[in-house]
């Protein structure tokens, strides 16, 4: 398991600032984290702690001030914007807080939207695998609904079933369960749990809820621009899933 | 709904350069017609005479009279017709013998042109077949076909016999077997067709013509054409575009100030698409940062914009060439002669309205530049978490 070969994600002194000169302001003081396959990670840490702005680094969506950010090996150190697009689109899945479907398509072409942005055009086969991950996520009946006629857990499902349609290395979560009931949001975080079982994809959830973050493997703890505290959960003989 | 909007603002501006253009190049088309029905596009005359002084020397003090031009054949004039003929720019060639002469019927005594023409040949220039209102045109030995108003002076009908005599004396005696109208009361009053042989033996020209008159296939080609034939054959040519400068004057800045209200228009419609686009590049803002996100290129971006564009106007066009057809059938529904036929004919072209779409498809395509560039920069970290 320890082999150098499995970090999916790896952080080496990642420093962020914003501003320049008098009022350039750090938000990240030298981060250090690593990711293998198959962890299924919770970050946690109150406001204003800088997880957001780790997590957009993580997700190639901003470049670091300082410091090496490696995903499945490769440097993103050294890619241009179009190069930081192409590894995004390959080896990231991204679920938000708001579900952000678009609209105007049924659930099964929002699923099948990263292949499309990857492949230029529609084929069969990338519907056929939207449709056996809406399967999985339990929405086998909902594939030509419109995304704006599903509930807030079944939008929710049909993000995650995107991040996942690309297979991914690893999966951002960003409050993946703050907008729904404690209900729907078992649900939806049983569904992560699943496919991290199965598919040993890497997921790294930011939350507010410790309930949740007890039932992850790893608990990374940011506070001010520091992790603070990365360890497995208190309760970790408790294998909630 | 906005596309929706767009689409019907980018129609309406389309029909209306549509309908402009085709009723401006049907009023147009209408205008020539009319003015060129009693004209020939070219016309060729014997070269202008010119007083030469016999001796020039820096000595002599020279004052040149200019010199009354007479009535004068063209020389070689078969060979010439002929020539002319085997032009492919050239669709017909009528030689004539006109000059003045009076017409006299009982007390009326009238001043003419007498027009001898070969009625087939003529006829290819000036359709004076159709033109005629009674009677037919029929111009052997001893016939005269003449116009309406000078029927009407002298009192004549078909039938009736018409005496033409000269300056010089010599005279001859008609029966009128046609009257025609073409559309331009002088001419009517004025123009007698005879033969050419009953024209030529009248005005002492034997054997001569005094112009030949040519029809073209392409109207605009004839000042060119003109110069290309004065300078082969050493002739007067003058096209109807320099006998009519002023009336081609008022046809050319008729065109010049409809493409000044079509470029606005267009240009109007260019700001409103691109308007639309911007705000639909705000409001979508979300959306752009989560395909974004999902790896979607700055390209790809830019291309849905680029192409949410091109269909606007595509689409507006299509829409805007239905409305324009709509109006222009109504405006020939509406707009008619006196007598209830169509005041002249317009329809919409296929071609322009091909044109209408590809030049709003590209004005679509153009006025989506910007906001594109905008969606392709927009941050996907702020679009998302705004």
């Amino acid at each position: 398991m320890a082999e150098p070969d499995d970090r999916v994600l790896h952080l080496a002194g990642i420093r962020k600032s914003y501003g320049s000169g008098e009022v350039e302001s750090e938000i990240l003081h030298g981060i250090d984290l690593t990711l293998r396959r198959g962890e299924f990670a919770a970050l946690i840490g109150p406001s204003g702690s800088g997880k957001s702005t780790l997590l957009n680094l993580i997700g190639l969506l901003d470049r670091p001030t300082n410091g090496q950010l490696h995903i499945d090996g490769e440097d993103s150190g050294q890619l241009d914007d179009t190069g930081l697009t192409r590894l995004r689109g390959q080896r990231i899945g991204f679920v938000f807080q708001h579900h952000h479907l678009i609209p105007a398509f049924t659930a099964e072409e929002n699923v099948a939207m990263p292949l499309l942005v990857a492949r230029g055009r529609p084929d069969a086969e990338m519907f056929a695998r939207a449709g056996r991950l809406l399967d999985q996520v339990g929405l086998a009946d909902r594939k030509q609904h419109l995304a704006n006629r599903l509930s807030g857990g079944q939008q929710q499902r049909v993000a995650i079933a995107r991040a996942l349609v690309t297979n991914p290395s690893l999966v951002l979560a960003d409050e993946p369960t703050g907008n729904l009931d404690t209900h729907s949001a078992d649900d939806v975080f049983a569904l992560l749990r699943d496919f991290n079982r199965r598919q040993h994809t890497t997921f790294l959830i930011v939350t507010h809820d410790p309930r949740l973050a007890a039932r992850c493997d790893r608990i990374v703890e940011l506070v001010d621009g520091r992790i603070v505290a990365d360890r497995p959960p208190p309760a970790a003989r408790d294998t909630a899933g | 709904m906005q596309s929706l909007l767009i689409i019907v603002g980018v129609g309406v501006g389309v029909a209306v350069i549509v309908f402009m253009s085709a009723l401006l190049s049907g009023l147009q088309a209408n205008l020539i017609k009319r003015t060129l029905s009693s004209q020939a596009h070219i016309t060729l005359l014997p070269p202008e005479e010119i007083a030469r002084p016999q001796q020039a020397t820096d000595a002599t003090a020279l004052r040149l009279q200019k010199q009354a031009q007479r009535l004068r054949a063209i020389d070689q004039w078969q060979t010439l017709r002929d020539r002319l003929e085997t032009w492919p720019e050239i669709a017909a060639v009528s030689p004539l013998a006109a000059g003045p002469a009076f017409a006299v019927r009982g007390e009326a005594n009238k001043a003419i042109t007498v027009v001898g023409i070969e009625p087939e040949r003529y006829n290819r220039v000036i359709s004076l077949a159709e033109r005629l209102t009674a009677g037919q045109l029929r111009l052997g030995a001893g016939e005269v076909v003449i116009g309406i108003e000078l029927a009407r002076d002298l009192g004549a009908e078909v039938g009736d016999k018409l005496r033409l005599s000269t300056a010089d004396g010599r005279s001859d005696t008609l029966t009128v077997t046609g009257l025609f109208d073409l559309g331009n009361k002088g001419v009517n009053a004025r123009n007698v067709y005879v033969g050419l042989r009953a024209a030529q033996s009248l005005l002492d020209l034997v054997g001569g013509v005094s112009s030949i008159d040519l029809a073209l296939h392409d109207l605009d080609l004839a000042e060119q054409l003109a110069r290309r034939i004065a300078g082969e054959t050493g002739l007067t040519a003058d096209s109807w575009i320099k006998t009519n400068a002023q009336f081609v004057t008022a046809l050319t800045s008729q065109r010049v100030s409809s493409n000044v209200i079509r470029f606005f228009i267009a240009l109007s419609v260019a700001f409103g698409i691109a308007s639309v686009l911007v705000v639909s590049v705000i409001q979508r803002g979300k959306e752009i940062g989560i395909l974004r996100a999902m790896g979607a290129t700055q390209a790809q971006m830019r291309r849905i914009f680029l192409l949410q564009g091109g269909i606007v106007g595509f689409f507006g066009s299509l829409l805007g060439s239905a409305l324009a057809w709509s109006f222009l059938m109504l405006w020939q529904l509406l707009a008619r002669n006196p007598d209830g036929t169509p005041m002249f004919v317009i329809g919409v072209e296929p071609g322009l309205v091909a044109l209408a779409a590809g030049g709003a498809s590209l004005v679509g395509i153009l006025s989506a530049l910007l906001p594109a560039r905008r969606a392709a920069q927009l941050d996907p970290v702020v679009a998302i978490r705004g």
